[in-house]
């Protein structure tokens, strides 16, 4: 379980993050979602260690986040940021293998290289496994990325926007592996997403945030209320339901 | 390219260096050599050509460290202002102590080349506007503002003609008791040998190797001390030999891709050969005369490097 304790980030006098509790449970896809601004972002980043927070308390199975070490706590938690456009020529199977660092340091045992097969059999990845990065189109990319991730065999997986420019095909694609990393793998995901019928027909635990602080939490049912989402987003919008999913529409 | 053919071409060249030469020495001599062709296949060709190795594969290696810590293909110690701080490291080193010794004149370069680096790394994170080809720009420009302080100071202080000889790249002064500081190169192509797999996870920026649990400064501190060592290396016993950390590691990543572990071999063999090459070249070209390394190499490399350059636009 990640626990969050009286959270605050400031950039200048700007509470990015203030005073935020949230718990997130342990086998399950929790969404961050939000308007643009919220901190979203800011608080997956703070759970993995790659910002420093100001105040509070964060913990990863009862383990103060901070006090871990980097080393150790890259077996235990994998962060996948939104801007991954780099400019190295690596073939899939090489980006995919830097996943076993926290275990190899670089000397990957046939057992990693095992993870690695099986992380990019996982994302079907084989036939172009080595193909160059700067090659693939960016569904491909992000999957490639996430075979990385999965390679990393961690407990839990925290996304920023991982449906970031993909296409339905390529969206609906990420979101379902993400669903059998939890499902058949016991995997807990952490993502931060804006397309809130992604969230409500994928996710298990919703988190809103709003100003930096969290808006209202809860399950799906709960929080795809009319009610709950125009506090939220301040916009009018109905809520239907098509198959027993809970679909927002709020286009016009 | 094939590993051994790399391998196959530093052997003949190498054979080649060492029986080129205004004293007449064949291979068919090699096993009665008089007194006078033994002292200068031991006081001068093999000095010569182990100190092209070696900075052939020195500079090529610290070329290709650069590009990936600052993610940039063009930047180099030529493109970065390392060689320019190494040679005002010199300068300052001549200008305190007088008779310099050999170390101390490294102890001070080498200072100023990793200072000179790390600065324009500090530059490089307040630069907003990252393009390809600004950044080394900004390199050249922050090295040229160097180059006209140490060139101020030489004028004050006399020792202008002493600075050309650092200016440009030149193997025929390379004679035993001369290079033999290039020597402490060699450890450091194998510590960045060790670290090649943290270089490559550090190039792919600070969020992605912290998640991997790595320690990102530390890496990009052993990463430009290695730089700039060797750079000072090479610019104090052989001059500055312009291009070759910018066009070696740019052709092995097209054949070779950027996994440091992969291309590292490929880089160092390629650069050694290239110098190799181009030394061959500036010794036979006006023979009995030289053309000094730093003037051939500029040449070739300056042409491969705008090969480069139009490749990358096609690429886009």
């Amino acid at each position: 379980m990640v626990e969050v304790k009286n959270v605050s980030k400031r950039y200048g006098n700007k509470a990015v993050i203030d005073q935020v509790s949230v718990s997130i449970p342990k086998g399950k896809i929790t969404s961050f979602i939000g308007p643009n601004g919220a901190g979203k972002s800011t608080l997956l980043s703070m759970i993995s260690r790659l910002i420093a927070k100001d105040d509070g308390e964060i913990l990863i199975d009862g383990e103060h986040v901070n006090q871990a070490k980097s080393k150790e706590l890259a077996k235990k938690v994998a962060i996948l940021k939104q801007s991954n456009h780099l400019n190295l020529r690596l073939t899939i199977r090489e980006l995919v293998s830097f996943g076993r660092f926290p275990y190899s340091q670089g000397k990957l045992s046939r057992e990693d290289w095992k993870h690695v097969d099986e992380a990019i059999r996982y994302m079907e990845l084989g036939d172009i496994q080595n193909k160059y990065i700067d090659q693939l189109s960016g569904g491909q990319r992000q999957r490639a990325f996430i075979a990385m991730v999965i390679a990393q065999d961690t407990e839990y997986v925290l996304l920023d926007e991982p449906l970031n420019n993909l296409d339905m095909k390529h969206s609906v694609q990420i979101m379902k592996v993400l669903r059998r990393l939890v499902n058949e793998l016991g995997k807990t995901v952490v993502i931060v997403i804006h397309d809130i019928n992604f969230a409500s027909c994928y996710s298990d635990y919703i988190v809103a945030l709003k100003d930096g602080k969290v808006a209202k939490e809860g399950t799906v049912d709960e929080m795809m209320e009319c009610q709950v989402l125009k506090e939220i987003y301040e916009i009018d919008m109905k809520i239907e339901t098509v198959n027993n999913e809970k679909i927002c529409v709020y286009f016009k | 390219m094939k590993k051994r053919y790399l391998v196959m071409a530093l052997i003949v060249l190498s054979i080649g260096s060492l029986f080129i030469g205004v004293t007449h020495i064949s291979p068919l001599h090699l096993f009665n050599l008089t007194d006078d062709q033994t002292q200068i296949v031991w006081k001068s060709r093999i000095p010569r050509l182990v100190s092209i190795i070696i900075a052939g594969m020195s500079l090529s290696i610290s070329g290709l460290i650069m590009q990936q810590l600052s993610r940039n293909r063009f930047v180099s110690p030529t493109t970065a202002g390392t060689l320019d701080s190494a040679r005002l490291g010199i300068l300052v080193s001549l200008i305190l102590f007088t008779a310099a010794s050999p170390i101390e004149k490294m102890v001070v370069a080498f200072l100023f080349a990793l200072a000179g680096t790390f600065l324009f790394m500090k530059i490089l994170d307040k630069i907003k506007f990252k393009d390809t080809v600004f950044i080394p720009l900004v390199g050249l420009m922050f090295g040229n503002i160097l180059t006209s302080i140490a060139t101020f100071f030489a004028y004050k202080y006399d020792l202008i003609q002493n600075m050309a000889a650092w200016l440009q790249g030149d193997f025929s002064m390379v004679i035993s008791g001369r290079y033999e500081l290039l020597y402490i190169s060699i450890p450091l192509l194998v510590i960045a040998y060790i670290y090649a797999e943290r270089f490559t996870l550090a190039g792919m920026g600070e969020d992605f190797a912290m998640n991997l649990g790595l320690n990102y400064k530390r890496v990009v501190n052993i990463g430009l001390v290695i730089v700039a060592l060797s750079a000072t290396l090479v610019v104090l016993t052989v001059g500055m030999i312009p291009f070759l950390g910018l066009i070696i590691p740019n052709i092995v990543s097209i054949y070779q891709g950027d996994h440091l572990k992969k291309s590292l071999s490929h880089t160092a063999l390629l650069g050694a050969v290239f110098v190799l090459f181009c030394d061959i070249i500036g010794r036979v070209i006006i023979y009995p005369y030289e053309i000094p390394i730093g003037l051939t190499v500029g040449v070739i490399g300056s042409g491969i490097f705008l090969y480069l350059l139009m490749r990358r636009k096609a690429y886009e």
